[in-house]
């Protein structure tokens, strides 16, 4: 008997653990939600913040976080989904392979302050891109390849061998298996972790700091300068002033984050195949 | 294995049936996606090369140990001292782990050893969820929130290595959570029956064979979970309240190597820059080192 009551008891620890973990997401959410929603209006999300205290709205700061979030999706994709071809594909494992492995575990470990020093260093200075949306898409990029890669990597192992060699019997080349059979097929999957890796780089604070800017700006070109949200938020914060907006702010960002985990689900749900 | 053989084979063998034409395009194909691949190993290269290039005056003309072992940092002095700074970090982050490990591995237990199917579908992407909170939204909620109630609990204002352990043992729940449900879940089914089928309890089969089992796994998980508290820095930036000393207590502020960078960097020049470099350097070597010990952890399993 005496096993059950332990069996009971260690049951429970491990239920509330579970439970104070689900407990303080839902805390966090509904204390934002509820000191947030009283400013959030059609103004806030579309006029300037102005005067010494930010009044008024975050409409530049939104449009600089969804435009380098975007540009960075742009540089990024492509050159981790055709990496993760190579990983997937084409490479025999060997050092190489170990080497380029053990660059993308790194890269995923870099801490953003110093990915926002290296941009700062590289991009804004070295390059002379300047504090731009380029430089912070390029950093944010540098961020998201290894979310990418692995996501695209585990898609196209988990296509079946026998498509693909369904389509090498029938006289395919590799390339053509690989673009027109294994892609197609892991491609879900393959957006679904570009769309994680977006919603990361949304949220992205220190990196976009120093290759960014601060100033309060709509950006036209990727060579302008902007403030993203997460920056607002943190300088809101920080000095203390105008905390509505930071409640306004913080609760857009997470509003934001959750549409891309949603669509991201969605998406693996309504399309998966493989 | 056999399969890749086959394949490649068959591919090997249709191209000598494919124009020249083909085969160069194929090998172009392939020598694009190595370039894709081989972006990874630049970038780092490049982070390498860079921050460690901006860095180097701080090492050559100040000097290593005068750096990593000066006992005080005061730019407006010319001290460049980091000791309490890597106390800082290294005292968040140990009172983060030690908060947030039991939380962490616990919830992975319950999901893949407890929760029936529906729970699951609740608690899983909640954990995925507190992992796409942003950081700076996690130290507005600190300052907002925990702050005030860890000032009435120290009688101060409550900035401070509390404040900081609490809402990072939150931010290294899911990536500890996630990794070690990864591990747990990885452990095959028939190990647990085996277990039960000698008439042990749930709480038997957890302790005594599926965790051990999973082990390193979890390991690996805490380490790279340590590797995240290390390296934050908006919400450890908004929480420690930025002053350069030693720890001196739960509720005395202090300050870490990401918060430092932070602080300094918007007026810093000269001298000043290179260490704040520097630091970023040394970041990022703890960062590769803890990456470095997860792969020989995870070789011992092998």
């Amino acid at each position: 008997m005496e096993k059950r009551i332990a069996n009971n008891i260690a049951v429970g620890v491990l239920w509330v653990a579970a439970g104070i973990t689900v407990a303080v997401l839902g805390a966090i959410i509904l204390y934002v939600l509820v000191n947030g929603v009283r400013v959030l209006s059609p103004e806030f999300i579309v006029t300037r913040p102005h005067g010494v205290n930010a009044e008024g709205g975050i409409g530049p700061t939104i449009v600089s976080t969804m435009y380098v979030t975007g540009l960075a999706m742009l540089i990024c994709a492509p050159v981790a989904v055709l990496a993760a071809v190579y990983l997937a594909e084409y490479a025999h494992q060997g050092r190489v392979v170990n080497v380029i492995r053990f660059a993308a575990d790194s890269l995923a470990s870099v801490p953003s302050i110093v990915m926002g020093l290296f941009g700062f260093a590289l991009f804004v200075e070295a390059m002379g891109i300047g504090l731009s949306m380029l430089s912070a898409a390029l950093a944010l990029a540098l961020l998201m390849l290894p979310i990418v890669m692995r996501a695209t990597e585990e898609a196209i192992r988990a296509v079946p061998r026998y498509i693909r060699w369904g389509s090498y019997g029938m006289g395919a080349t590799k390339w053509q298996t690989v673009s027109r059979v294994v892609l197609p097929a892991a491609a879900p999957r393959i957006i679904t972790g570009i769309v994680l890796a977006t919603g990361r780089a949304v949220g992205e604070t220190a990196v976009v700091f120093y290759t960014m800017g601060q100033a309060i700006n709509i950006p036209i070109t990727p060579l302008d300068s902007g403030r993203p949200m997460t920056v607002h938020l943190y300088l809101l914060a920080v000095d203390g002033i105008n905390l509505p907006a930071a409640y306004g702010t913080a609760l857009l960002l997470m509003i934001m984050i959750l549409g891309f985990n949603l669509s991201a689900r969605w998406i693996l749900k309504r399309y998966r195949k493989v | 294995m056999s399969t890749t053989d086959t394949s490649s084979s068959v591919a090997r063998g249709t191209l000598r049936l494919v124009s020249r034409e083909t085969q160069v395009k194929e090998w172009l194909l392939a020598s694009v996606f190595f370039a894709c691949a081989f972006v990874a190993v630049l970038a780092v290269a490049l982070i390498f090369a860079f921050v460690g290039w901006k860095a180097w005056p701080i090492f050559s003309e100040v000097g290593i140990s005068e750096f990593l072992f000066g006992r005080v940092w005061a730019s407006s002095e010319e001290l460049y001292g980091i000791l309490p700074l890597i106390q800082g970090s290294f005292v968040v982050t140990l009172g983060a782990l030690v908060i947030g490990t039991p939380l962490a591995v616990g919830t992975a237990v319950f999901l893949s050893e407890i929760a029936s199917p529906g729970v699951r579908a609740v608690v899983r992407p909640a954990v995925e969820l507190l992992a796409g909170i942003p950081s700076v939204v996690y130290g507005f909620f600190g300052v907002v929130v925990v702050r005030p109630i860890v000032g009435d609990l120290t009688g101060g204002i409550g900035f401070g290595p509390l404040t900081a352990w609490v809402i990072l043992a939150i931010m290294i729940v899911p990536t500890i959570a996630a990794l070690s449900e990864d591990a747990l879940r990885s452990i095959p089914m028939g190990i647990r029956e085996a277990s039960y089928a000698m008439g042990a309890t749930t709480w038997q089969t957890i302790r005594k064979v599926v965790v051990p089992a999973a082990k390193i796994g979890i390991i690996d998980a805490i380490i790279l979970g340590m590797g995240r508290a290390i390296g934050e820095t908006m919400a450890v930036l908004m929480l420690v309240g930025n002053a350069p000393q030693f720890f001196a207590g739960i509720g005395q502020p202090i300050s870490t190597l990401t918060s430092q960078i932070v602080m300094d960097m918007g007026y810093s020049t000269g001298t000043h820059r290179t260490a704040l470099f520097g630091m970023a350097a040394i970041l990022f070597l703890i960062s590769m080192g803890l990456v470095l010990t997860v792969r020989l952890v995870s070789r011992l399993r092998d």
